[in-house]
Order: C-alpha cells, then sequence, then structure tokens
C-alpha cells in the first residue's frame, strides 16, 4: 500500500464552492473522516433528517416522495434496525432513515465578477437579439420568471449568452437544466467556448464532475436533486419535455435549488397548455421568438395514408406509402431521420429497412443504416455517427423528438397517429427538418392511417407559427 | 400494486388458475417477469454452466485440482442475461433491499425442485461480506437469499479481511489463502448460498473449509450463473 497523502487544507471559501447550495449523503462528501467531523463541529456542515416520517406519509428530503409504494422497509445492517429507504431516488444514492443529508453553512461562496465574460464572436440575429435583450432586464431587474418561446432552430443557446454574460458580471451562479444527458453533453462544449474565463461544469448520470465547483452547472433536471438553494439563475430548457410531467419530485428539485433571489428562464418550443393558458392571462411573461435563425419558415408536415398500415408493422415492414414516398423525395442528398413509436419496432423493422434500402440504392451497405432506442448503450455513438454523416439513415423512437440537431434530414413519423406521439412531440420531430443554412428546408411526413388531433394540432401550430413569423 | 422495475401497473388477469391459487401478490409485470431466464435445457450438471457437455471444462479443471472437489454441485436458477444483470446492480450495488423479494418465488421454485433429496437436517449457509461492505450495504444480498428457502439458515461464515475479489486475476483468486473463518461447527448437510457463480473459488474456499470442519456434503445454490 502507498501511504496516504496528508489532506491538504482547504480554505473556508474553497468548500463553500465545492459545497454550499447542495443537499448531501455523507458518501457524496469526499472529505476524510476526521476533517469531515471538524467542519460539523464547527456548524458548517449541518446535518438534518433525510426521511421525515409523518401521520399518513413519509416524505423523501432528498426527492420529496410521498408515494408509500416507493419506499420499503430494510432490515439495515449499519444501525442494525429495521427502517425505511427512498426508491425513488436511489438511482443517485440510496437514501436512508438512519443516515442524515448534510447542508453546508459556512460562509457563502464568492463568485468572481468578470467584465466581459463572453468569448462568443458570431452575431444575433435581430429577432434573437430581442428575446436576448428581454433576457437580459429580467436577470438586472431581478425578475422572477421569463418565458422564451422559441421555435425549433430558433438559436436559442446563442439568445442566452448576453443573458448568461450579465449574470457573470454581477458574479451570480448559474444552471442550465435539460432534461436529457445528450443536451448536456452538446451545450457543454459550446458553452465553455462561449464563457473561456469562467468555470463551466455538466453533471449528468455517470459524469465525471460530480463534485463540480463550477460557477456555471449544466445539468440533467435529475442533478438537480442534489442542490438546496444554490442558483442565483436557472436556466429550465424544454419546460414542456418529459420527464418533467413524469416525476413529480424534478419540478420539486428545481424549485428548491434557486437562490431566494432567483430568476428563472424557462424555453420551450412547444408550451404546455397550462403555461399557454398563464400566457394568455399574463400571469407569465414571456417573449416568442417565431423565426429560425436563418430566417426561413418551419417545414410543414405532409399527411399520408396507409391503408395497411397495421397489417405492415405487425410483419415489421415499413409502409408502402413511405417506399412510395422514397421514390419522389425533392432532394434525395438529404439523410433520412425515420420515427417509430416502440423500442420493438425499431429493433425489429431495421433489418427490413435496410435490405429494401439497399436494394433501391438509397443505401450503400448494410451498417449505413442504425436504429436507436432509450435502453439502447450504444445511443451515443450512433447519434454521433449520424451527425457526422458517416451513415444514411437513422431509425429511431422518440428519443430523438428534441434536442439534437443534424443537418439536411428528411423526417418521416410512421405510424404518426400512435399515442406517444402528441402535439408537443409531433411539433418537434417536425422541427428536426431544414435546420442548415445551407439546405434550410427538408421534407416532413406524417404516415398514418386516420390522422389523430395530435397530428392535425401540430400541423395548424406550427402554419400558425409561421404566421406569425411573418410567412404566409 | 405497481411493478418493482418498471413502476407499470401490474394487471392481474382474471384466470381460474390465479383465482383458485389466490396469487395475487406478483412483484414485476408480467413482461419483466418474461426478461427473467430461467436456465432449463443443457447445462453442466456440476455448475449450471450452459453447455452440451455433461461436464463442462471449468468443472473438468477443478476436479484435477485436488482429490475430492468440496463443492458436489453448484445449482443456478438464471441466466445471467442484461436484465439480469441490471436487476441485480440495483438491488445489490444501488442496494434496492427490496427488489431482492422479485427473485423469491422462482428461486424457492427452482430449489425445490432441484434439492428435493436433501436431508430435513439441511441448513442454508450465505456466504458472508466483510464487515465493511455489508455496512456501506446495509444488507447482505447472499443472506437475503439464503433466508427465502424452506431450510433453516445459519450465517456461521464470515471474512477475514475484505479484500474485493474482483480486483484479483483468476490466479490469485484461486490460490489465495481461504479468505474465510468458521465461527461454529455443524456436521448437517450444507447448501451454500450466493447472488452469483462466476468461476466456483469462492464456494469452493466456503465448501472445503466447512468440510474441514465436519460437514459432510456441501452443495451451493445461486441466484445466476455468471
Ligand atoms: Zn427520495
Ligand atoms: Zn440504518
Ligand atoms: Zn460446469
Amino acid at each position: 500500500m502507498q501511504p496516504k497523502k496528508a489532506p491538504p487544507d482547504f480554505t473556508n471559501q474553497q468548500l463553500a464552492k465545492r459545497f454550499s447550495g447542495k443537499l448531501l449523503l455523507r458518501n457524496e462528501i469526499p472529505l476524510n473522516e476526521a476533517l469531515f467531523q471538524k467542519l460539523c463541529s464547527a456548524n458548517l456542515f449541518t446535518p438534518s433528517k433525510s426521511i421525515k416520517r409523518k401521520k399518513l406519509s413519509n416524505q423523501c428530503q432528498r426527492c420529496n416522495n410521498q408515494k408509500q409504494s416507493l419506499f420499503a422497509a430494510i432490515p439495515c445492517q449499519s444501525c442494525k434496525k429495521t427502517h425505511l429507504y427512498c426508491r425513488n431516488c436511489i438511482e443517485m444514492g440510496r437514501v436512508m432513515e438512519c443516515e442524515a443529508l448534510y447542508l453546508w453553512s459556512g460562509e457563502a461562496p464568492i463568485w468572481p465578477s468578470l467584465e466581459d465574460p463572453c468569448s462568443w464572436i458570431g452575431k444575433l440575429t435581430n429577432v434573437q437579439q430581442q428575446a436576448a435583450n428581454r433576457i437580459v432586464n429580467a436577470i438586472r431587474n431581478k425578475e422572477k420568471e421569463l418565458l422564451i418561446w422559441a421555435v425549433c432552430g430558433a438559436g436559442k443557446t446563442e439568445m442566452l449568452y448576453p443573458g448568461i454574460s450579465e449574470a457573470l458580471m454581477q458574479g451570480k451562479r448559474i444552471c442550465i437544466a435539460t432534461p436529457r444527458a445528450d443536451v448536456v453533453r452538446e451545450l457543454l462544449p459550446r458553452i465553455k467556448s462561449a464563457f473561456s474565463s469562467t468555470e463551466v461544469a455538466a453533471l449528468y448520470g455517470g459524469s465525471p464532475d460530480k463534485d463540480a465547483t463550477a460557477q456555471i452547472i449544466i445539468s440533467t433536471t435529475h442533478q438537480l436533486l442534489r442542490y438546496k438553494e444554490a442558483f442565483d439563475v436557472l436556466i429550465i430548457d424544454e419546460i414542456d419535455a418529459f420527464p418533467y410531467h413524469a416525476d413529480q419530485s424534478l419540478p420539486f428539485a428545481a424549485n428548491r435549488s434557486k437562490a431566494s433571489s432567483n430568476t428563472t428562464i424557462y424555453l420551450t418550443a412547444t408550451p404546455r397548455s397550462e403555461h399557454q393558458k398563464q400566457i394568455r392571462q399574463k400571469k407569465l411573461p414571456h417573449i416568442f421568438v417565431p423565426v429560425r435563425f436563418h430566417g426561413k419558415p418551419l417545414p410543414v408536415p405532409l399527411f399520408k395514408m396507409c391503408f395497411d398500415l397495421r397489417k405492415e408493422l405487425k410483419s415489421y415492414k415499413p409502409p408502402t406509402a413511405f417506399l412510395k414516398w422514397l421514390d419522389h423525395r425533392k432532394n434525395p442528398k438529404r439523410r433520412l431521420l425515420v420515427f417509430v413509436p416502440t423500442i420493438k419496432l425499431a429493433d425489429k423493422m431495421k433489418d427490413n429497412l435496410t435490405q429494401i434500402l439497399i436494394d433501391k440504392q438509397i443505401l450503400s451497405s448494410n451498417d449505413s443504416l442504425c436504429a436507436v432506442h432509450a435502453t439502447d448503450p450504444d445511443r451515443k455513438e450512433k447519434v454521433e455517427l449520424f451527425r457526422e454523416k458517416k451513415i444514411e439513415v437513422l431509425l429511431t423512437t422518440t428519443i430523438l423528438e428534441r434536442g439534437v440537431t443534424f443537418p439536411s434530414v428528411d423526417v418521416a413519423v410512421l405510424d404518426a397517429g400512435h399515442i406517444v406521439f402528441d402535439e408537443a412531440a409531433l411539433v418537434q420531430i417536425s422541427g428536426r427538418a431544414g435546420r442548415s443554412p445551407d439546405d434550410p428546408t427538408g421534407e416532413v411526413l406524417f404516415f398514418h392511417d386516420g390522422k389523430t388531433d395530435a397530428m392535425v394540432e401540430a400541423k395548424n401550430s406550427i402554419i400558425s407559427m409561421n404566421k406569425r413569423g411573418g410567412f404566409s | 400494486m405497481q411493478c418493482l422495475w418498471c413502476h407499470e401497473q401490474i394487471m392481474h388477469e382474471t384466470s381460474w388458475k390465479n383465482l383458485l391459487l389466490l396469487d395475487g401478490k406478483a412483484l414485476l409485470c408480467q413482461e419483466c417477469k418474461s426478461k427473467m431466464e430461467v436456465l432449463s435445457g443443457k447445462c453442466c450438471s456440476r455448475c449450471s454452466r450452459i453447455t452440451n457437455e455433461e461436464v463442462c471444462s471449468d468443472c473438468r479443471w477443478w476436479e484435477k485440482q485436488s482429490v475430492e472437489d468440496p463443492l458436489m454441485f453448484n445449482h443456478s436458477v438464471f441466466n445471467y442475461n442484461a436484465f439480469m444483470q441490471e436487476l441485480i446492480a440495483k438491488w445489490k450495488y444501488r442496494g434496492d433491499y427490496f427488489l431482492g423479494n422479485a427473485f423469491k418465488e422462482p428461486f424457492v421454485k427452482s430449489f425445490r425442485k432441484k434439492f428435493t433429496f436433501l436431508e430435513k437436517n439441511a441448513i442454508a449457509v450465505p456466504i458472508p461480506l466483510s464487515t465493511k461492505r455489508l455496512t456501506e450495504r446495509a444488507f447482505n444480498q447472499a443472506q437475503m437469499l439464503a433466508d427465502f428457502l424452506p431450510i433453516e439458515t445459519c450465517a456461521i461464515l464470515s471474512r477475514k479481511h475484505g479484500e474485493k475479489q474482483s480486483k484479483k486475476t483468476r490466479y490469485e483468486r484461486i490460490f489465495t489463502k481461504n479468505p474465510f473463518a468458521i465461527n461454529e461447527t455443524i456436521n448437517n448437510p450444507v447448501v451454500l448460498v450466493d447472488d452469483i457463480y462466476t468461476t466456483g473459488t469462492t464456494l469452493r474456499h466456503a465448501a472445503s473449509l466447512l468440510k474441514e470442519h465436519g460437514c459432510t456434503r456441501v452443495y451451493a445454490c445461486t441466484l445466476v450463473r455468471g
């Protein structure tokens, strides 16, 4: 065994940067026991109960789970008692009743105030600049909330730069939270190069930066469960997206992570009805960005009826109408993004589709088509291959409906009437086409055997956004 | 009731079968249950490894190592497929103790079928964890499995020091000193219980220690064949 190095002496400010604003289990605090005990007895860490027992229901103090079915009893060999643990947030490390959650209660961290923090040299379009100015004002005036309703491809990340600069000039701490780890990984290099003298860290399940001390945090919404009263500016991307709606603990975590004086910026291309209602009632300040950054309208989906769809899908064959369309694409050089409703269909249709596309000479080889879905371990690599134009066709479930951008693709949705394709999903999927300034259009086709309200509403909403953008 | 794994609502099909058996307590939904692959068909009679041979090459190697293999045989219940790997990882490493109950019914059923010959005084002995690991995990997965079985459980083994098995090479694992200590001697037949049979070294260390201390026969029953 190597002799262990003596622990470095941390200043209180270093510790504050590392631990303030976090709610952590002991094993998430990588300090040796002696130092940790010292900090506890100096009241720099304050322990609190991790699971509160109530009369009718218990409550996990990390994820706010109150569903009894998501608590279980464990005969704990550590404390020799049988007690509860939370099954809801167990992927983040197990919260047990016999272990406390620790909150930093020492001095507050002092973040640097920079004079000119933004190193991005691009230029915003007029429409983007208007939205950017509105965000700057919200942060400057400490407004509580602002919703940015920006169509897919409006260039919302760049619109955030002036606001983030404003916050950095004031020495504020910023978090950009997004539902998907893919998007966190995509944002990290962009934000890092746009703010090259500020520390930026990315947090997602399995990310290397767990112990992040950065002033700008890019995080999956899940990781916010470890924060409490941390961020002066919280930017919540894709506020309408899964999993905010599915998992109650995520809005709870986002809310708890706000510092007492906080500005929250919501970003969405497809606001849910409750947000639209708040906008109409003027309860939620918002700004609408109806034009894509390249100035061209959103592609409007075309509906294609497929009479034998059930039969074809049952034998995992692509619909005949889809194959017909393949022969008459406006620009056959574009690559193909094909959405299917289920993982099973993605897996099982893959070989059939590959063979057909090879016969049609659309594909050059077996490996220029890939299928991806949520539980695919190679998903990251496959998406990267498609983005780099190393594969021609990507067959996917709704996991690629948002966040990821591919240049120059046509989009086909097979069985667009399926229940997984709600209005927001279909608008997002349509928004995958025409993202490149070199090829700002793209075909979007919905193959179906009976159009649904979701399909019609998606199409209408795209047409109305184009109208608001000045296209007719 | 929601599925312990995917949280889908579990639909209880009303059929004559479950009306009669009143088996209303499914912990996993049908879909998840169907992904657990019970080992059946051609397996090694000594270690449950999938093979066409009666005794696999691993086990023939073991036979050559000593006059008598301390372990009569190992019986594993499930194939260690991707789904089982995920389930076991969440149960054991994430520490989702309750999830282990999903194994109970098939584990007990398979045990009863395989060990029909077992004497009534047979005893289940779980493979122990080191004190450090036990404190970290708060439970011993092998103990949980042993407690499911319809025979008495005695945790008579302990670990001498908490060295991590997986960090060693196969050679090191096989030829190192016995990591176990025995706290009590028994001369009953013993069924060693663990979550996974990988090389069989751990179980043989435990088995030979038990036999040195008077056990007549030692078998193993494990959840998966790794
Ligand atoms: Zn919890
Ligand atoms: Zn405990
Ligand atoms: Zn064998």
